[in-house]
């Protein structure tokens, strides 16, 4: 997608994909033949340019055709390159300017509290996104309201755009901020443990009482080599060395 | 200056009465607040519906893109503060709520220069240039309470966003017989052919103050409220400039990006007429009461008159 496209985030992408292939394969609760079904859980993409993920993960569901994906960012499609709200059915947000999906997802888990409806909001942030202030304002707002089936999926990278997270703005400790903002919180758990994650996240949907959040450690880029941990491969796409040997590793894999 | 007649009720003070009734009519209201819902009289709605009223604290980003998620689980989403603040959260206006144009209306009071005292940075010169330039928001500044109350149910019962400035002054009532708002519609205050005075908002009073004191000089001139501003009356404007030949635009806003900024763009394609603008010129305010502060940015009758004479002097 990324390297058809040539432009697209390919690192925060890859970072991600094990806990959305877990999180969409055994947790979630949605139904790809009706996406507006009004009981499923939501997921919301915060961290709005990892659409390559989304995209796929909702392509291999089949809320879109696999096809498409060679869309991805090109004149006609309807996979831009940040997500937009119903774009494909399944794409539960508007993402792109970072820092509003935790708010966004605070109200869909106010409104269904009031109608009475236990779905579950999942919300994926980036580390270098902790650094906008309104991540911590919709923190305060969800402890305050005291909402539960609130998740904070926290994908901690380590590099953001221009840097690594610590250079560009230290954030740590996660752990203990959001704790102190009033959340249960499960720390260091491996984002590329299929059943680390899967445990993590069964967790954090059956807190109550409180909002969770889950810090993944996982590695920007990861599968690919010379792209893991490499700050160069937040926004670049590979050449066409890069894209056949990245091709050939992540084969090797499965 | 001249005297302002018997005060009657400030715009802001509809929204609280406003919300309640529809609530109660059946319309499915939740109404968001960043701890100013005295003020903008929205708390009022918190003690009749308490589990729809959300407190956020002095927090309008979060309160902005919340409100947004609210509104995809089928809500009529209202959310309030002063107008200045809600430039606070410019971008979750512009990607939360316009962008996938969800059913949040923002009550924005204390709009224009009415937070007198407080000065510079509590005044709202800025906010229709700011909330016009976004797409699918429709902007409305209702000129009395009536028209405020009315104003507030057009937008609970029309999907997609709105943006409603009001005031905190006390000011005249105009729609004595009932509202007359129509979303996208120019309201004829007084008809006339010499000229046409467009204005909105608090400034409608002076502009039909100013339309008799011309009258006594001979020049008719009709008085247009522009309650709503985007989408903009492009008919009412042209048959105006038409039929009178000339136009002046009156606003408590900043003169190089508000209503005469966009009437101007409109009229140059359609039907160009000498125009003329009263509003506030490259400045921000100062503490003052708020005639006082009108007054100081040289929003006033007199100035109105003088202007309007100008246009109509102007034409062919």
């Amino acid at each position: 997608m990324v390297y058809g496209a040539k432009s697209g985030h390919i690192g925060g992408s890859l970072s991600a994909t094990d806990i959305l292939a877990v999180l969409y394969a055994n947790v979630l609760k949605h139904d790809p033949a009706r996406p507006d079904w009004p009981e499923r859980d939501r997921f919301i993409m915060s961290k709005g340019h990892c659409t390559p993920v989304q995209y796929a993960v909702l392509a291999e569901l089949g809320y879109l055709p696999v096809d498409e994906l060679d869309t991805f960012r090109r004149s006609g499609t309807r996979l831009q390159g940040h997500s937009v709200l119903g774009k494909p059915p399944g794409v539960e947000n508007t993402a792109g300017s970072l820092g509003m999906g935790l708010s966004f997802g605070l109200g869909i888990r106010l409104a269904a509290r009031l109608q009475g409806l236990d779905s579950c909001v999942y919300v994926m942030m980036g580390d270098g996104e902790q650094d906008e202030g309104q991540i911590w304002e919709a923190a305060m707002a969800a402890s305050h309201h005291g909402i539960d089936r609130f998740v904070g999926l926290l994908d901690r990278n380590g590099i953001q755009n221009d840097d690594f997270t610590a250079t560009t703005m230290g954030t740590e400790p996660l752990d203990e901020k959001y704790r102190s903002f009033g959340w249960e919180v499960r720390s260091g758990v491996d984002g590329h443990d299929l059943g680390a994650v899967e445990e993590a996240l069964t967790w954090a949907r059956d807190v109550r009482g409180a909002p969770a959040c889950i810090i993944f450690d996982t590695v920007k880029g990861k599968g690919v080599s010379f792209m893991e941990g490499n700050p160069k491969f937040h926004g670049a796409p590979p050449d066409d060395e890069q894209f056949a040997q990245a091709m050939a590793e992540l084969a090797d894999e499965d | 200056m001249t005297a302002t007649p018997l005060a009657a009720a400030a715009t802001r003070e509809a929204l609280g009465p406003a919300l309640i009734s529809l609530q109660q009519s059946g319309l499915d209201i939740m109404v968001c607040d960043a701890d100013l819902g005295n003020s903008t009289t929205a708390r009022a709605f918190r003690e009749q519906f308490p589990d729809r009223f959300f407190s956020f604290g002095i927090a309008e980003q979060n309160m902005v893109s919340a409100a947004a998620g609210m509104a995809t689980m089928g809500h009529s989403v209202f959310v309030s503060t002063f107008a200045v603040f809600a430039e606070h959260a410019f971008d979750q206006l512009r990607m939360s709520v316009a962008q996938p144009n969800l059913n949040v209306t923002f009550v924005a009071s204390h709009g224009g220069v009415s937070p007198g005292e407080d000065g510079a940075s509590a005044q709202s010169i800025e906010d229709i240039a700011v909330m016009g330039s976004l797409v699918n928001f429709r902007v409305i500044v209702p000129a009395d309470v009536v028209e405020a109350a009315a104003a507030v149910e057009v937008a609970a019962r029309t999907p997609g966003p709105f943006y409603i400035r009001t005031a905190r002054a006390k000011a005249p009532i105009l729609y004595t017989d009932g509202p007359r708002f129509e979303l996208g519609k120019a309201n004829v205050m007084r008809d006339g052919g010499d000229v046409t005075i467009i204005s909105y908002g608090m400034l409608v009073e002076r502009a039909l103050a100013a339309a008799e004191l011309l009258a006594a000089d001979g020049v008719d001139a009709r008085v247009l409220n522009m309650a709503t501003i985007r989408p903009l009356d492009v008919d009412a404007l042209e048959a105006a400039a038409r039929e009178t030949g000339a136009i002046v635009v009156a606003e408590e806003h900043l003169t190089h990006s508000g209503l005469g900024a966009m009437a101007a763009q409109t009229l140059a394609t359609r039907q160009p007429v000498p125009m003329e603008f009263v509003g506030v010129e490259d400045r921000y305010g100062e503490s003052g009461t708020w005639s006082e502060v009108l007054e100081i940015m040289g929003l006033t009758v007199p100035n109105i008159v003088t202007a309007t004479k100008r246009a109509v002097a102007r034409k062919a």
